[in-house]
């Protein structure tokens, strides 16, 4: 068994990631994220990617052994999808005490397994590793190997304490507790010319299952998915697949190199995302598997499939095209995972005037120019401030990004739709782009955007009465009190809250300067420009008025 | 009297309990300008964060001492040196909230005289309050890291008082527990202005959180009580404290300002609102607005329409201590039994639910209690929707997080109207788990010859 800093540098020593292997030494070990910086955005921490690559295995029970916060502020928030089993959902924690810091948390945790047999009797249990026991020594390896043996099923340790990086590394650190303890362990009942192995691929929202259905067609079985709708015993017999895909980006490439090397499994890495990644994934699957053995008619079938999916897509796309004509997408996201996405949008008639490159590399920024052209906007690293006056300011017609900056366009009153893990929407496979098309035809053509849009109609009357009450401060007469009634208009920001019951006193609680048009007083520090003045100048006599 | 009992399982099986830094850091989410910090490594606030934006739907502002493993072995004073600095020059916050983690406790980093020695060597942040609370993980929960750390703010942030100057009888101080929401708390508001007082809430999340649009981006929290007013609260002749979680925070104003203060552990329910309304009426010397006496009304009419539904029920309610004293009292007091009690951690209110006994463990607690007692009603936060379906009993979601659901800040269960429209919201839930599943059919009430009785509908 190798120690966890081992672990790590091998980890980080990725020869099958080609920006890993751009990198010297130095910069290689200091690992694939940037260090985290202090104040800075906090990002998930290792437990939470080895949870996140492994929770999907439905049949598992998922241990995590630590204090309260890592699984009871965390749990029941991804949403793969299961055809069986419900048993991944539901929680398990050993909630430490102060008396398990104190004492150390082994017998507990040891309890805690015994506990879930009794109870669930799950296929496997995994045992995830936090910072806290981390730091007390609690040897999670030893309970393990001791509980699977007296509880005669496998208990696997997921040593991915938080402290020891980022979300990224910990997908990394969830594979090699899969390739040590589990990959190899069991045999399938028989095998096939046309088995393999999905790695990466999590189902959220049942997407993969928006393409099993051509691949069941095409008589291909998938043979393990590591990790989405996955059953302990199918990765542990995965090892016997022909051919293996490597879904989502660089999370689990660890697993598929590894599977390589040990079990001769060769693997592509590609995407359901998008028309053209699509065919590609279908037609490395067939060509992979003809290579291993799987007859040669199995490629024309294949090419068949895909141009009967492909015609059918692509007129499921013709018709958003007048809808989308001169409609301008801003993506933001971590590296562009589908350019095949990029290109269907394109085909559709959206037009991309920007996209993130924070996490992309020199080739891929080139071909950002080549597919958007020399005038396609690189967002580097923009402050939410930046996206926010970006879209404020109207220069895109809708956003694409993931969860995070969802607020920052929505509160610009910009249409916007989530592409990363979060969603809810299946976007994988021929029929999955239809429905992005759909998704984004139904954000941008939303009755709400123009409404949202319009000022509150007071705004103009206090940019009128403030203009008004200038003058006529120059010419000492002022009364606006009288002023206001005269024009039959009470809807200026101060009397509109006070017929809110008692914004006077609110008013007076805060002081003249914090404006809150339209509001219930809330502290708000929301400041109106147009109506700041005017509600010092207004104070008394509009106070009297209210009262 | 309810016999409160502790959980004796290892495994903790689908928690209803949340951890004590992330309702700190709550509570300085009710304050403007504020960063929440906590201290540890950045998976503590990632995960608090995400729970906060799904349950709000609102960005939230929240940072991370990012403590990695080597800053744990040497201490954790430098990463706390850069987060403060960094916070500082990159969001200029009027107040930075510091909350311990479970890390950092067991690793025993004394942040306040960190803080000293920062302050020393970064003269510029002189101005800049900055309030630390210690809060374990392994030890308590939400709410007592929320109650802590406002009863921390009020020694850190108000001013001593000028016993030469009299006290303000137009304020009061208004101490929520963490089971309000930013809907409670304008409903509190309003009944406040109405008797012609200024209310200071301590925390405000209403003010941050209640999905206001800002005419500006604003990184730091957008609402929310300002520093200066907290600095004046002394000055204040009542304090009103929400929830017995309060307490300590209303004690500690006691202490520091010599403020008087008055409970409220609940304010939903006919007899609580009562209470609450004459005690307004009082201290402001002021009748009961016209508007109380008609909603009282409304409220008294609303338990007669929905006692027949409600009236029998067996509940099981999972919730933090004074949200569940809160709600299961009320439902007592509309004829329901509440058969199953879970709670999170130890309050002096739990002995006092209208039960047999109260059990602080977690949603498998509750589901095995529910199945058992033959339940017919669960109550709990979202987390407890799993639990609700393998029963198949009528959910109602109450209380942090409510991630499955839209508009979960604007839920009010406080004062006559807030009481009125939730004993609604129950008993409509009930009137249609009863026509979805429980209609009579010809063999319902057919007994048959030496069998078992066929199981009738529950028609109540």
């Amino acid at each position: 068994m190798t120690s966890l800093p081992t672990t790590i540098q091998d980890v980080f020593n990725e020869p099958g990631c080609a920006r890993n292997a751009s990198k010297s030494n130095v910069e290689r070990k200091n690992g694939c994220t940037k260090q985290l910086k202090p104040g800075g955005v906090a990002g998930g921490c290792a437990f939470d990617g080895a949870k996140v690559a492994l929770q999907p295995f439905t049949d598992v029970a998922h241990l995590v052994h630590g204090p309260i916060a890592c699984e009871g502020n965390s749990w029941d928030n991804r949403g793969s999808a299961s055809s069986g089993s419900d048993l991944w959902r539901r929680s398990f924690t050993t909630d430490m005490s102060e008396t398990d810091i104190v004492f150390g948390g082994e017998k507990r945790l040891y309890r805690a397994v015994k506990e879930i047999t009794e109870k669930y009797d799950p296929q496997a249990i995994f045992v995830y590793q936090t910072c806290v026991p981390a730091m007390i020594g609690d040897d999670i390896d030893a309970v393990c190997k001791a509980a699977s043996a007296k509880f005669g099923k496998p208990v696997i340790p997921i040593n991915a304490p938080g402290f020891v990086g980022s979300k990224n590394l910990g997908n990394k650190l969830a594979g090699e507790a899969l390739l040590e303890h589990v990959i190899g362990t069991a045999e399938p009942d028989y095998t096939t010319a046309y088995d393999i192995n999905i790695i990466g691929e999590y189902n959220l929202s049942g997407e993969l299952w928006q393409v099993k259905p051509l691949l069941d067609e095409l008589g291909i079985r998938i043979l393990s998915c590591i990790s989405g709708d996955g059953k302990y015993r199918e990765v542990a017999y995965s090892h016997r697949a022909k051919a293996a895909m490597m879904v989502c980006s660089k999370a689990m490439i660890n697993v598929a190199r590894k599977m390589r090397q040990r079990y001769g499994i060769a693997f592509f890495e590609g995407s359901f995302y998008g028309i053209e990644d699509s065919s590609d994934s279908l037609r490395q699957i067939a060509r992979m598997l003809i290579e291993r053995g799987a007859p040669a008619e199995l490629m024309e079938r294949t090419q068949a499939l895909i141009a009967r999916e492909e015609t059918k897509a692509w007129a499921a796309i013709e018709r958003f095209k007048p809808r989308f004509a001169a409609k301008r997408v801003v993506l933001i996201t971590g590296g562009v995972k589908s350019w095949s996405m990029v290109a269907a949008l394109q085909e559709a008639g959206l037009e991309i005037v920007g996209t993130s490159v924070k996490k992309s590399t020199k080739k891929d920024k080139e071909r950002i120019k080549e597919l958007m052209g020399q005038h396609a906007h690189m967002i580097e690293d923009m402050s939410p401030r930046e996206i926010y006056k970006m879209l404020k300011d109207a220069k895109a017609d809708i956003m694409l990004s993931g969860g995070k900056s969802q607020f920052v366009a929505l509160k610009a009153a910009t249409p916007w739709l989530d592409i990363n893990q979060e969603r809810c929407h299946a976007y994988m496979g021929y029929v999955g782009i239809v429905k992005l098309m759909e998704e984004i035809e139904k954000a941008l053509y939303n009755p709400i955007w123009d409404q949202l849009r319009q000022a509150a109609p007071w705004d103009e009357f206090d940019r009128n009465r403030q203009a008004r009450t200038v003058a006529q401060m120059y010419v000492q007469a002022a009364d606006p009190v009288r002023d206001a009634s005269k024009n039959g208009v009470n809807t200026i920001s101060l009397s509109n809250e006070s017929e809110a019951s008692g914004g006077e006193s609110a008013i007076a609680a805060h002081g003249p300067n914090l404006a809150r048009p339209a509001k219930p007083c809330t502290n708000s520090t929301a400041r109106c420009v147009a109506c700041k003045d005017i509600r010092s100048d207004l104070q008394p006599p509009a106070l009297q008025a209210a009262e | 009297m309810a016999i409160v009992t502790t959980s004796k399982k290892a495994c903790s099986v689908n928690p209803l309990k949340m951890s004590q830094p992330i309702g700190g850091s709550f509570a300085f989410l009710g304050l403007r300008g504020a960063m929440p910090l906590l201290h540890g490594p950045q998976g503590c606030t990632s995960f608090g964060l995400t729970l906060f934006v799904r349950h709000f739907n609102e960005a939230v502002p929240m940072q991370t001492t990012a403590m990695s493993e080597v800053a744990t072995v040497l201490g954790g004073h430098e990463n706390l040196e850069q987060a403060i600095l960094n916070i500082y020059n990159r969001v200029q916050p009027e107040i930075i909230g510091i909350n311990s983690t479970g890390v950092t406790e067991t690793n025993g980093d004394d942040v306040e005289a960190f803080i000293r020695l920062i302050r020393q060597k970064h003269p510029k942040l002189e101005k800049l309050p900055l309030v630390y609370v210690s809060t374990p993980d392994f030890k308590d929960a939400f709410q007592d890291g929320w109650g802590k750390t406002v009863a921390r703010m009020i020694e850190v942030l108000v001013a001593p008082v000028d016993t030469a100057r009299p006290r303000d009888i137009s304020r009061v101080n208004v101490l929520p527990g963490c089971h309000l929401t930013p809907g409670d708390l304008d409903e509190l508001r309003t009944i406040f202005e109405d008797f012609g007082l200024k209310p200071s809430f301590l925390p405000d999340v209403a003010g941050s959180l209640d999905g206001h649009i800002p005419d500006e981006f604003t990184p730091t929290t957008i609402g929310g009580i300002g520093v200066d007013e907290i600095a004046t609260m002394g000055q204040v002749a009542w304090t009103i404290a929400i929830g017995a979680q309060m307490r300590r925070a209303a004690e500690a104003m006691q202490v520091r300002t010599g403020t008087p203060f008055r409970l409220f552990e609940r304010l939903c329910g006919l007899i609580p609102n009562d209470e609450f309304i004459a005690f307004l009426s009082q201290i402001s010397g002021r009748s009961v607005p016209w508007k109380y006496r008609r909603q009282r009304g409304q409220l008294a009419d609303a338990m007669l329409d929905a006692h027949f539904h409600i009236g029998g029920r067996k509940l099981a309610i999972g919730a933090e201590p004074d949200l569940l004293f809160d709600l299961s009292s009320l439902l007592h007091e509309m004829g329901a039994q509440v058969s199953a009690a879970v709670t999170t951690t130890n309050s002096p209110v739990l002995q006092r639910v209208r039960t047999e006994d109260v059990l602080i463990g977690d949603l498998e607690d509750l589901e095995e209690l529910a199945r058992s007692r033959d339940c017919d009603l669960l109550m709990s936060h979202s987390h407890g929707r799993q639990a609700a379906s393998r029963l198949n009993v009528p959910f109602f979601r109450v209380g942090f997080p409510m991630f499955d659901r839209v508009g979960a800040a604007h839920l009010t269960i406080a004062g006559y109207r807030g009481t009125r429209d939730l004993i609604f919201d129950i008993a409509n839930l009930i009137i249609t788990d009863r026509e979805a599943n429980h209609g009579p059919t010809p063999d319902t009430w057919r007994s048959t010859c030496g069998g078992p009785q066929a199981h009738p509908p529950q028609l109540h």
